[in-house]
């Protein structure tokens, strides 16, 4: 009789050792986006070119500052994993993980910066 | 160090694992990037990576906007200054492409995963949807805005 079972004898094999993990995330995060985006695109191209205390006000108020912070930490998160597979795609070794870690890096540093200045803003 | 080929008679031999490597690395490399015709299909998967990659530089800019404005009036001025300037035009109005572009070749990524779409020449339709379909929301979107 054999005790590993077929799912287990599978899981952590194949090219990417994680099956579907990272196509899942990037789909789901993707249909958020969908519907954060174009609201989004709205909200901040009328912000845009405004005179200062304009733009305080918009940020200031609950929708604009809810989704321009989903937008952050929605949209950084899939720009890393999306990123992530074009350094996987063309690089490898030291520069891979070099150029991983940094595309990860910069994208929670971007998504902290503008979560700053929202909470700076809104609060 | 890579496990060596066994040879037919199940033997490994080190000096036949490195013949083979020369005869490998003689054979053009797939997918003949210099002599293939450019399609449609290869165009618009490639500029879904590029669009989605480039957004970052926009983000950046927005998201550095946004924190001088959260900073103080004199920062804004700079910032702002920066943002509406000829250089801030060209990086919004290009993301705003690239956004609109990701977006609608993400929808077919979506599509795509159904199991659907993937004929010729609907990929092909949908490929034209993605360029035609970006310009247009991109012209309505400034327009709106």
């Amino acid at each position: 009789m054999r005790y590993l079972t077929a799912r287990k004898q599978a899981v952590g094999r194949g090219a990417s050792h994680t099956g579907t993990a990272h196509h899942w995330s990037m789909t789901v995060s993707s249909v958020g986006l969908a519907f954060l985006v174009p609201l989004w695109v709205y909200i901040f191209g009328s912000a845009l070119g405004q005179e200062h205390p304009v733009v305080l006000a918009t940020f200031a108020r609950p929708l604009p500052a809810i989704l321009t912070a989903l937008v952050l930490i929605v949209g950084m998160r899939h720009f890393a994993m999306g990123a992530t597979v074009m350094i996987e795609d063309y690089t490898k070794g030291t520069t891979r993980k070099m150029l991983v870690i940094f595309v990860i890096s910069l994208s929670t540093v971007v998504a902290a910066t503008g979560l700053f200045a929202l909470v700076r803003i809104a609060l | 160090m890579r496990p060596l080929r066994p040879t037919v008679a199940g033997i490994v031999s080190e000096k036949e694992s490195d013949m083979a490597d020369l005869k490998r690395a003689e054979r053009p490399l797939s997918p003949h990037l210099q002599i293939y015709r450019p399609q449609l299909t290869a165009i618009t998967s490639i500029l879904t990576r590029i669009t989605g990659n480039a957004l970052i530089f926009g983000i950046i800019l927005a998201v550095w906007w946004l924190l001088a404005a959260a900073t103080s009036p004199g920062y804004f001025a700079v910032a702002n200054g920066v943002a509406t300037s000829w250089f801030g035009d060209l990086v919004f109005t290009g993301s705003l492409w690239a956004v609109w572009y990701h977006y609608l070749a993400g929808l077919r990524h979506l599509y795509f995963d159904t199991g659907q779409g993937l004929d010729i020449v609907t990929a092909e339709r949908l490929g034209w949807g993605c360029i035609g379909g970006s310009v247009v929301l991109t012209v309505l979107t400034i327009l709106i805005i």
